[in-house]
């Protein structure tokens, strides 16, 4: 298999008023196709700076961003991002903000093919019924799957996802974990995903990565077997709370909270 | 019923308004030259009618004109500096400065740099005195966009002419139409300053005039009220303009 998104040694630091600020440090990241990398590490450490460099949104000063066998120059049109904030666009339904990427990107699905694909990802993520709904008519949970359908609806080679349901309730984002395995099923994509939770991490990722502290590199990565379907009782068996156990110990290192030489 | 309501509240108030005017002018035993009352009101415009239709016209026409200027260049100056810091940085000061000067002083300057051309110097000094909140209005809505509406375009590679049209503008209305309100006012009195201190006999504010210098207290009062009725009705053709194109950020009561 050949990677399909390929971070080599990126440096970056923000211009502020107190000088440079180096943000990252040093990240690879290495994310086969149909793969699922999750990104997690201490706050601030620059983990949403790593989206922007995928998006195109942004270059690094240093190092390299490859996707698909293309260096990243700028933004592509392959890519579908979600956010923490849905950002649904209040003055249209549902279904056209699902279809608001196929607006945009060159060769789009257009007219009804447009409506039916939309249509179609609203009913995988199961909000059927709904698309005629003005996006403050539907709870938070379903704002943020429909903004899921739209980062999907043009069939993006990369799908990013910045903490998306950061700010759900704990049983709302289980749900919605669910979903994303029942999506991924269906509809194949290779992703990131920029989170906080560990046990998110370890139920969603094929690959973990914990970056280091500001400024950020990559301090270590866990791969994880996805061969059997993913079910919620995963995370209470022994193995899961091994991983959890490790992945916590890894972040204690990133915050400075333990010496690195006692860790390995 | 709530249609009903909806038009039954509103003339009820104003039938216990014009009660109340009266019966202050009544109880006080006031003669029309301090205050007129409603019911010297209605002799003034049974018997000038005509005028107040033509000169009534002349105040809409040039108002509404004035406002349309207003929408054209306040939404140019806001998307300057709703898009550009350094824009916005450079033309706030002077906007303020400029919104700060009285214009019932800038009409004289106006009158003599146009001589002569009464429309014109009227439908500028209405512009001039209702762009400023449109202007902040706009540059507000579009410099608070969150970064997240523009990244999930602008990582597809739409360009800014579309993040504008697709999200920018759209985001921007209810605040536009905020302020387009607060502006029909400004633009009735920026036509009625023109039309009260030039001498061109145009417009409600030349009718005003001549009622002060003819001592026709009722006609002077007449004419204030004309005023308010243009400036409800304009009031309301925004609201229902507001209806067709915002509609969407009133959000219906649960």
């Amino acid at each position: 298999m050949t990677a399909l998104i390929e971070i080599k040694g990126v440096r970056h630091a923000y211009a502020t008023a107190a000088g440079p600020l180096p943000v990252l440090d040093g990240l690879e990241v290495s994310v086969e196709e149909g793969g699922f990398c999750a990104v997690v590490g201490p706050s601030g450490c620059g983990k949403s700076t790593l989206t922007r460099l995928i998006a195109g949104l942004m270059r690094p000063d240093e190092g390299e961003v490859w996707l698909h066998g293309k260096q990243v120059r700028g933004p592509r049109s392959t890519v579908g991002m979600a956010f923490q904030n849905p950002v649904l666009l209040e003055w249209r339904t549902i279904l056209k903000n699902v279809m608001l990427p196929l607006e945009i990107v060159p060769n789009g699905l257009k007219g009804k093919a447009a409506v039916d694909r939309a249509r179609h990802l609203l009913s995988l993520v199961g909000l059927e019924g709904f698309e005629d709904k003005r996006p403050s008519e539907l709870s938070g949970g379903m704002r943020q799957r429909a903004s899921l359908c739209r980062a999907l609806v043009h069939q993006p080679e990369v799908l990013i996802l910045d903490e998306p349901f950061g700010a759900l309730d704990a049983f709302t984002r289980e749900d919605l974990w669910q979903t994303m395995h029942d999506l991924k099923a269906k509809e194949p994509f290779t992703g990131v995903l920029i989170t906080h939770d560990l046990r998110e991490s370890i139920f969603l990722g094929d690959q973990v990565i914990v970056l280091s502290g500001r400024p950020a590199r990559t301090q270590y990565v866990m791969n994880i077997d996805r061969s059997a379907p993913a079910n919620l009782e995963d995370l209470y068996t022994a193995e899961a709370a091994e991983r959890l156990s490790i992945l916590r110990h890894q972040i204690e290192i990133a915050q400075g909270r333990v010496p690195e030489e006692a860790a390995s | 019923m709530r249609r009903l309501r909806n038009v039954a509240v509103p003339f009820i108030a104003m039938l216990v308004f014009l009660a109340l005017w009266e019966a202050l002018v009544w109880l006080n035993g006031w003669p029309n030259y301090k205050m007129a009352s409603p019911s010297d009101l209605w002799p003034a415009y049974t018997r000038y009618w005509q005028l107040f239709l033509v000169m009534g016209w002349q105040t809409l026409w040039r108002t509404v004109v004035g406002l349309l200027l207003a929408v054209i260049v306040g939404m140019a100056f806001g998307m300057i500096m709703g898009f550009s810091r350094t824009m916005r940085e450079a033309l706030y000061p002077l906007l303020v400065g400029f919104n700060a000067i009285p214009k019932a002083t800038v009409v004289p300057i106006v009158a003599l740099m146009f001589v002569g051309m009464h429309d014109f110097n009227t439908i500028l000094i209405a512009f001039m005195i209702s762009f400023f909140p449109i202007a902040v209005s706009v540059s507000i809505g579009l410099s608070t966009l969150e970064p997240e509406y523009r990244d999930i375009l602008r990582s597809l590679g739409a360009s800014q002419t579309t993040i504008f049209w697709k999200i920018a503008l759209p985001k921007t209305l209810p605040e536009f139409f905020g302020a387009l309100k607060v502006s029909v006012t400004l633009a009735f009195i920026g036509t009625n300053l023109m039309e009260i201190v030039s001498p061109h006999g145009r417009g409600l504010g030349a009718l005003f005039d001549s009622g002060k210098i003819n001592s026709d207290y009722p006609l002077m009062f007449a004419v204030l009220i004309a005023l308010a009725v243009l400036g409800i009705v304009l009031y309301y053709v925004v609201v229902g303009l507001e209806k067709i194109f915002a509609g969407w950020a009133v959000r219906s009561p649960h």
